[in-house]
């Protein structure tokens, strides 16, 4: 049982690094912006499918990955020069229009592309599981929370010790005031796209081996990133870890020992239920209108 | 919009939806307008919410997957009559949005956003695995509409029916809009804070008009589940919630003639793109980019303002 239960644990862990990796992508979105971008997960879908077809075509992985990753950072800085900044100041339901469209959009030339069949990255050091206290664990896995904490290691690095990372999180307190002291808020917002974007396309290339690449694929795993965001308190980066995480693990512990049909589901129940009672979600602080 | 242009624009469609077979050359034009009033329904339904009470719900696939399997079901697998599996299942998928509204309508934005959008993917995921009641991801078979031993079968037979419910879909907004409810909304949409301070229920306006957009959603989809004789699940998918938002939003919002508008729009939209599907998603994502952007009103009200504009000058 116990060790079925950390079988359940490695794979819950696994995919909730992805989640947690598209949650921050959301977060630093959101702060730099006000906007949900739904095109988050297709950033994931770029990233593991310019990765698969590249190697697939002969480059090396490394490479591979690294053209992949810098290619969805400049889809992402299109998208917010072409299509975010010249709706600056629509309301919520016309931006959200726009990202579900570009979601949309995005996923159509995938799909000319490369086609709407699946495609497969080879895992990064072979397929042999490793035993774990008697559950076994891909070494794809470990790839995956390594590479996740290493890019939120870095993440912390350049919001808390870099400048231009202090820049953007004063924009995202008050863009005004950061604006006063000569903090170009344009920049901030199109660095918040470049970084959600490479957060998008590094969970892509990583998970790639173990779920497949395809240009459906983004769509569920941008969804549950949101979900992840919102469980965690909207803006808030170490809730949209955490919310990640526990939204993977939700998933994985539902699917093994309930029922796999309602994997997907579980992320949406848990949402609804912490909505209901903590809107602001669990680390967000309560919000207080102004009248 | 004041009560006189509203009359005119009742006027308005119902001779738009009197005279368009005219100009219809065979049954498929029937068949994709009857499609299109279909989506309309919903889309007057839900600009009531989106619209005027500015609340949005990415969700409301669900409530028409559910109006749509419950009358499925119910005249299939239980024997009810066409109508009265209509209406049961509208009835249920009314309280059922009354019992979540209540909670759900106290967030705002973006939380809504994903609520809604929860609730849209929850049915979907059910419709799609009690294979046992709903047949699965294959969907299920939906017997012909037949009210008082009439049947109402063809598609010219199915096109008038939808006309006469799109103009009394539009006919009831219309009123509701006129109305203290109609004037609550607004209020609501323009600041809560201050509707509350005037006295106004704002949560109970903002669960009432959830509740109607629901109702509206479930009785088209009933009404499209008898008319394409065949129902999935991929009807209530997300997919299909950004359509009917995108619809809204894209023909004008707080104008019912505006959601008509857009429904009928993006409904015709892949006919002509017929021979270019691949094509398909890419084009639909660069309409729903390119109006947001270029015409943040949406349509109908973007071209009024045109047309203001050339008129004054």
């Amino acid at each position: 049982m116990a060790a079925q239960l950390l079988q359940f644990l490695f794979a819950g862990l696994t995919s909730g690094a992805i989640y947690a990796l598209a949650g921050l992508g959301f977060a630093i979105i959101y702060n730099a912006s006000g906007v949900i971008n739904f095109a988050q997960g297709e950033f994931i879908m770029i990233g593991g499918m310019a990765a698969a077809t590249l190697t697939a075509s002969g480059m090396p992985l490394p490479l591979a990955a690294l053209v992949a990753v810098a290619g969805t950072m400049l889809v992402g800085m299109a998208l917010e020069k072409l299509a975010i900044e010249p709706a600056r100041d629509s309301d919520t339901v016309s931006v959200i229009i726009i990202t579900i469209g570009a979601s949309i959009f995005l996923r159509g030339l995938a799909q000319l592309a490369w086609g709407k069949g699946f495609h497969t990255l080879p895992a990064f050091s072979g397929e042999v599981p490793l035993a774990v206290l008697g559950a076994s664990l891909m070494p794809q896995s470990l790839w995956v929370l390594g590479v996740s904490l290493a890019v939120i290691v870095l993440l912390w690095w350049f919001f808390n010790r870099t400048l231009f990372g202090k820049a953007m999180l004063a924009t995202s307190h008050n863009r005004l005031a950061a604006e006063l002291v000569g903090i170009a808020a344009k920049r901030v917002l199109l660095a918040a796209f470049a970084l959600s974007a490479l957060l998008g396309a590094v969970g892509g290339v990583v998970v790639a081996p173990i779920t497949f690449a395809n240009t459906e694929a983004g769509i569920m795993l941008g969804l549950k990133g949101f979900a992840a965001a919102v469980l965690g308190g909207l803006g808030n980066g170490f809730g949209a870890i955490v919310g990640g995480l526990a939204v993977g693990v939700a998933e994985a512990l539902a699917a093994g020992t309930l029922s796999s049909a309602y994997k997907d589901a579980i992320a949406f129940i848990i949402i609804l239920a912490v909505l209901i009672f903590r809107p602001q979600g669990i680390f967000g602080r309560k919000k207080v209108d102004r009248v | 919009m004041s009560k006189r242009s509203h009359r005119y624009g009742l006027i308005g469609l119902t001779l738009v939806v009197a005279l368009a077979p005219l100009g219809f050359r065979n049954a498929y034009f029937y068949d994709v307008a009857t499609n299109a009033m279909i989506q309309a329904v919903v889309c007057v339904g839900l600009n009531l919410l989106i619209g005027y009470a500015g609340q949005i719900s990415l969700g409301h696939a669900g409530f028409f997957a559910l109006g749509a399997y419950g009358s499925a079901i119910l005249t299939s697998r239980y024997g009810l009559p066409s109508l009265a599996a209509l209406a049961v299942s509208a009835a249920a998928v009314g309280g059922l949005a009354f019992l979540i509204g209540r909670p759900i309508l106290k967030l705002a934005g973006h939380t809504l956003a994903m609520a809604t959008l929860g609730i849209g993917i929850i049915i979907h995921i059910v419709l799609k695995t009690e294979s046992w009641l709903t047949g699965g991801p294959d969907g299920m078979a939906v017997d012909t509409f037949t009210v008082f031993g009439l049947a109402v079968d063809g598609d010219r037979a199915w096109y008038w029916v939808c006309g006469g419910l799109l103009v009394i879909a539009v006919w009831l907004s219309c009123n509701l809009v006129n109305s203290p409810v109609g004037r609550a909304l607004r209020a609501v949409h323009g600041s809560e804070v201050a509707a509350q301070v005037a006295g106004i229920d704002t949560a109970g306006t903002k669960v009432l008009v959830f509740v109607v957009s629901a109702v509206f959603a479930s009785l088209a989809g009933g009404v499209f589940a008898h008319k394409s004789g065949m129902v999935t699940p991929d009807i209530g998918g997300f997919f299909h919630s950004i359509e009917l938002v995108t619809m809204v939003v894209l023909g004008g919002m707080a104008s019912a003639f505006g959601a008509v508008a857009g429904a009928v729009i993006l409904t015709l939209l892949p006919q002509f793109l017929a021979g270019f599907e691949d094509y398909e998603a890419v084009v639909l994502g660069a309409v729903m980019m390119g109006t947001m952007i270029f015409l943040p009103k949406g349509l109908l009200p973007s071209l009024k303002a045109q047309v203001k504009r050339r008129m004054g000058a």
